[in-house]
Order: structure tokens, then C-alpha cells, then sequence
């Protein structure tokens, strides 16, 4: 038996319905006999009558209802059709969730489900990768499973954490990721993981990039060189102490992530390993993100847009020689 | 409603005498619809009230020396010095904590609400405030339409003070009457004449009532005249004559006092005994504010959030 990353996501959500009482799901599509966009809670408005319940268009007011509920005990799980539409969303889970223990002192246990990053022809407003964004903002932990086992685990965190959680769900792992069997221990929230040991070069990513670097860490090998990955699981908090401890054995670092190039959580690691970390490094950082357009629509465009396994084998080889 | 009128007249004057950083921003025109909004309401009912909220607050049941603690920033108010003036809440205690972005709260309500109903509590309600500068909001449109789909017992009322900080009616909204809204929403709606203390209680009490007993969210809209200026560091200089000669641009706490007086429902005397109860109350929570300490950003927990192991650490 196999499960995908998407089965996990639903497996996950069954578990914390089955397993809580004070969970609820809402989200456009997500109930009835559809189950979600992605089919993400396919099945589960049947099985759990009345906590999976379908939303109009309004991901504003979907949020702000969470909050609400969350401020009266619950722990309601808000799906975003597409982490794009979000941006609707920015105020009340910015200005009004990530605000409000710190001003109240009592915290927003809500979390928001981001199915976020391109996939082949899905265009401009389809395909964005927004956890960049939340993290930036106080107040928020912002999760970027790259692995079935943590895309199972760390929703369940999620929802158990008393704090917003925006989990940043990768579309292009939905289908292609697959794992024997879910997990029935987790990594702790917060600690990044090395996806692959190596001595040449330290590549730190999350979500998919970490499955193009492990592509990348593979082809490499072939030629001697040894790459070691450092999947980060939750961009904020950041594990730096895992990213100097890498960067400590190989000397040179290259930071894959795939959202917009200004600002965002590979120029933070980057600032973090060059302000915290400058002795440790035998090479100037380098970084590779998407292209500072929207993303495109054709497959042709796309795959250039983004960052590839191509391009990272390039970028790393270069840092290599230096 | 005097209460309301009278600590806000303090806050006014300590404002211009440098007391008080950052904005006031009053309720003098809407005490009788504040009031109104808050006296219906039960312990385990919700009430998210907005910038011109005092007597509804009050009314609610908030200490007024929280009031005073937020104004002045004493560590030991709601807010802690954290943020200031209208922003706070006890939402613990069913007063939720609004954001400045208005029309974001209409929907935190409806959450607050369906988690009730989830957990099979009964006999509950919810009401929140807004203005017809806020009624324009996307999220407020949001808001209200997924409290009718979800039909939770909701009364929004939304008071029309004629401008939004300076910005008159005619460039807020073209429809003949906003009340005309609640159908579109789904909900029932009422209209007051916002300077009547007799006809908000009236109304709202009966508003609240209905949302209790199960029927569809409630909308009631009210006008009048904002007696101030949208903060105390606005002369209002905007609001023309015309506009203040209109019916809606009376004082509803004079209107009120005269009511009492031509019914008789209470003397001089004691009208008078009321305003020096206000006036000490007003004084003892300045005073107890005033003697406590305030935040100190070398002392200050700066974490915002609660799971102490997740906090990041940039530095």
C-alpha cells in the first residue's frame, strides 16, 4: 500500500475530526459530495455530518469566522482553494489573527490550509507560493511540508497549536509524492530536518524545491560531489541553528525556494547565515528563487520560471568552484 | 448614556491637555444607539462594538477604569499598553477586540456565534456596531451575507453619522436608503431615528429579542449627526450648516434629558444626582489609571505568540 501527499492531508483531517470535537472544516467546495478542489476532505462531510461545511466566495469573512470560533474554543481548519486567493484573506489572518494574542493576551489556535506553488499551466492566479508573506508577519507559524510523513504530522500539529498556523501545502506534491505508510512519530515543530548528509555544499529549502535539491543532490553525486539538504518544515520559526550546523561542515551555501526573488524566506536564511554565520562560509551564498514576473501559463514559460532541478545543479556547481 | 457622554468629555480634556498619546475618538450623537446596543445583551451573549462605543461598553458591563487604563496606558488595562484607545476588548468575557479595518469584525461575530452553536449552547445572541463609512467595506459585505447562510442569531447595527472621517454620504453610497441592504443580505431590517433614546431601545431591544429567538439576522440602521469631530484631533470642519439644522443632527442626550423632564420620569434633583454619580466615577477611574504603572520596552515580553517554543529568533 502506497499514500500520497494529497491522502495524507485528508487522512490527517479525518484523524483531528475523529479525534477532537472542536474541529470543523470550511472552505469553498469542501463539503457535500465533492470534497474540496484537490479532493482534499473528499468523503469527510459524510462521515462527520455538520463540521465540513462549504463557504461562499468570501475568504475574507471565512477567516474572520474561524477567528471567531477559535476565540470561543474551537479549532477550525480553513481550507484556501488555491494559497493565492489568500491574498482576500491577508487582513484577517495578518491584522486580526497574527495581532491578537499579543494584544489580548489570548491566542487564535486557527489553521489556514494554503494549496500553494505551481503546477504546469495553472498561470498567474493558480500557482503562488505565499508563505513568504506570512512569515514576515508577526504572530503567525507558517508550515511548508515537503514530505508525506510531514504534511501528515505537522496538520495535526497545526490544528493543536494554540497559535495561527498558515500551512503552505505544495499542489505539485499532491500526486507525485507517495509514502509506504503514515508516520506514527513526527519531527518536532520548529526543528528542520537534513533530507540528505553531505560535505560540498549545504542546499536549505522547503516544500517542493527540497524534492528538486534531492533530485539535484543525486545527480551530483554521480559526479562526487556531496550535497547536504536541509528541508526547513516550518519557515518561521526558522531553524537556524540546524542551517549554521550545515553550513558549519560544508562551507558554502545555496538557499532554493520557489516564490517571488525579493525579500522572502532564502534572503532571510541567507542574512541570518552572513550576519550569524560569516566565518563558517569558505564562498559567497547564493540563492535561487522564481523569476520577479507573475508566473506564466505555458508550460514552456513555467518551467523556466520556476526554480528547476537544472538550474540548482548549475547554481551549485558554480558555488562548488568557488 | 451620561456616563458615556461624560467620561468622553474627560478624555477630550486630558487629550488636549498632552495627557493621552495617540487618538480619541468619541461617541458624542450616538450615546442613545450605543446604549442600546449594549443594554439587551446577557452574560454569554457576544458584543463587538466599534470606535464610538462607550455607553454600549459600559452598558455591556466594561469597568470603567479599563477605559481609563487603555487612554493612559497602564500595564494593568485589557490592552496593556500593547494598543490603545478604542481597540479593546475582553473577549473572554464575549467583548471581542476590534481591528481599525473596519467590517472585519461582522464575521469574527458570526464565528463566535457558530462555535456556540456547535457546542449546543441556547438562548444566545450576538450584535456588533459598524458605520455607513464601514458598510462600504468588502469585508463587511462578506460578513453580512454569511451570517444569513449560516443563520446565526446576529444583530448588526449600523448607525449613519452622515461621514465617513469627512467624506459626506452622496460620496459613500448611491442607494435611496442603506436599509434596503438587508434584504439583499437576508436579513430583517429596521430603520430609528437615532436621536431618540425611546425608539433605539425600543427597536434594538426588540431586534435582539427576535435574533434570541431563532428568527434571521437582524439589521438595523440608524441616522445621526456626528457631534464631533471622526477623532479629537479633527475640527470637522467639513460639516456644513445645512447638514447640522437637519432633524438627525439633534443631541440625543439633551433630547433625552428633556423627555425626562417633560414626562416627569424624574426630577431636577435627581438628574443632578446622576450627572455628580457620572462625574465621580469618571474621576475614580481616571485617578486609579492614573497611579499605575506603564509599560516599559525594556521589561516588555516581546513574543507574539503564546507557544513560547515555536517563537522565532532572528538575532
Amino acid at each position: 500500500m502506497s499514500i500520497t501527499y494529497l491522502e495524507a492531508i485528508r487522512e490527517a483531517q479525518a484523524k483531528l475530526l475523529r479525534d477532537d470535537d472542536r474541529v470543523f472544516i470550511y472552505g469553498q467546495d469542501v463539503g457535500g459530495s465533492f470534497g474540496g478542489a484537490f479532493k482534499a476532505t473528499k468523503g469527510l462531510a459524510k462521515e462527520f455530518p455538520g463540521r465540513v461545511l462549504n463557504t461562499p466566495i468570501s475568504e475574507d469573512a471565512m477567516v474572520g469566522t474561524a477567528i471567531g470560533a477559535a476565540l470561543q474554543g474551537m479549532r477550525p481548519i480553513v481550507e484556501m482553494q488555491f494559497a493565492d486567493f489568500s491574498s482576500v484573506a491577508l487582513n484577517q489572518i495578518l491584522n486580526n489573527a497574527g495581532t491578537h494574542y499579543w494584544r489580548t493576551n489570548i491566542p487564535v489556535p486557527i489553521t489556514v490550509r494554503l494549496p500553494s506553488g505551481g503546477t504546469k499551466g495553472s498561470g498567474p492566479f493558480h500557482s503562488q507560493s505565499m508563505e513568504s508573506i506570512y512569515a514576515h508577519y508577526p504572530g503567525l507559524v507558517v508550515m511548508t511540508p515537503a514530505t508525506v510523513e510531514d504534511a501528515y504530522t505537522m496538520l495535526i500539529d497545526a490544528v493543536a497549536i494554540d497559535d495561527p498556523v498558515v500551512y503552505c501545502e505544495h499542489k505539485y506534491l499532491y500526486y507525485h509524492l507517495k509514502a509506504d505508510k503514515l508516520p506514527n512519530e513526527a519531527i518536532p515543530i520548529g526543528k528542520a530536518r537534513i533530507a540528505r548528509q553531505g560535505r560540498d555544499l549545504t542546499i536549505v529549502s522547503y516544500s517542493v524545491m527540497v524534492q528538486e535539491s534531492l533530485a539535484v543532490a543525486a545527480e551530483l553525486a554521480r559526479e562526487g560531489l556531496e550535497i547536504e539538504i536541509v528541508d526547513l518544515r516550518t519557515v518561521k520559526p526558522l531553524d537556524t541553528d540546524t542551517v549554521l550546523a550545515s553550513v558549519g561542515r560544508t562551507g558554502r551555501l545555496l538557499c532554493v525556494g520557489e516564490s517571488f526573488p525579493w525579500g522572502g524566506v532564502t534572503a532571510e536564511v541567507i542574512a541570518r547565515v552572513a550576519s550569524e554565520g560569516f566565518h563558517l562560509l569558505d564562498a559567497a551564498p547564493g540563492r535561487i528563487n522564481a523569476k520577479d514576473t507573475p508566473i506564466p501559463y505555458h508550460p514552456n514559460l513555467w518551467s523556466v520560471h520556476r526554480p528547476s532541478a537544472k538550474a540548482i545543479a548549475a547554481k551549485a556547481r558554480q558555488l562548488l568552484k568557488e | 448614556m451620561l456616563l458615556a457622554r461624560t467620561f468622553e468629555e474627560k478624555l477630550v480634556s486630558l487629550y488636549r491637555g498632552g495627557h493621552i498619546t495617540g487618538g480619541v475618538y468619541i461617541g458624542k450623537g450616538q450615546e442613545a444607539v450605543s446604549v442600546a446596543c449594549g443594554l439587551f445583551l446577557q452574560k454569554g451573549d457576544i458584543f463587538s462594538p466599534l470606535i464610538r462605543d462607550q455607553a454600549g461598553r459600559s452598558a455591556f458591563g466594561e469597568p470603567l477604569v479599563d477605559v481609563a487604563r487603555t487612554y493612559l496606558g497602564s500595564r494593568q488595562g485589557p490592552m496593556r499598553g500593547r494598543d490603545g484607545n478604542i481597540h479593546r476588548g475582553k473577549p473572554t468575557e464575549g467583548q471581542l477586540a476590534m481591528i481599525s479595518h473596519l467590517g472585519a469584525m461582522v464575521s469574527v461575530t458570526v464565528g463566535t456565534l457558530m462555535a456556540k452553536r456547535f457546542r449546543g449552547e441556547k438562548n444566545f445572541v450576538g450584535l456588533t456596531t459598524i458605520g455607513e463609512g464601514g458598510m462600504q467595506a468588502g469585508a463587511f459585505h462578506e460578513g453580512m451575507n454569511l451570517a444569513a447562510v449560516e443563520q446565526v442569531p446576529l444583530v448588526v447595527v449600523a448607525t449613519n453619522n452622515h461621514y465617513a472621517y469627512s467624506t459626506p454620504n452622496e460620496r459613500e453610497f448611491a442607494c435611496a436608503d442603506l436599509v434596503e441592504r438587508a434584504q439583499g443580505y437576508g436579513f430583517e431590517g429596521y430603520t430609528i431615528d437615532g436621536t431618540d433614546l425611546s425608539n433605539c431601545l425600543e427597536v434594538i431591544g426588540s431586534a435582539v429579542k427576535r435574533a434570541r429567538a431563532g428568527r434571521p439576522p437582524q439589521l438595523v440602521v440608524t441616522s445621526v449627526l456626528r457631534l464631533s469631530g471622526h477623532g479629537e484631533h479633527d475640527d470637522a470642519s467639513y460639516v456644513t450648516d445645512e447638514i447640522k439644522r437637519q432633524p438627525f443632527a439633534q443631541d440625543c442626550l439633551t433630547r433625552a434629558e428633556k423627555t425626562i423632564a417633560d414626562l416627569e420620569l424624574a426630577d431636577a434633583e435627581t438628574v443632578q444626582l446622576w450627572r455628580d454619580d457620572a462625574a465621580k466615577q469618571v474621576e475614580d477611574a481616571i485617578t486609579q489609571a492614573q497611579t499605575e504603572a506603564a509599560p516599559d520596552g525594556a521589561k516588555e515580553d516581546w513574543c507574539a505568540m503564546s507557544v513560547r517554543e515555536l517563537v522565532d529568533h532572528p538575532e
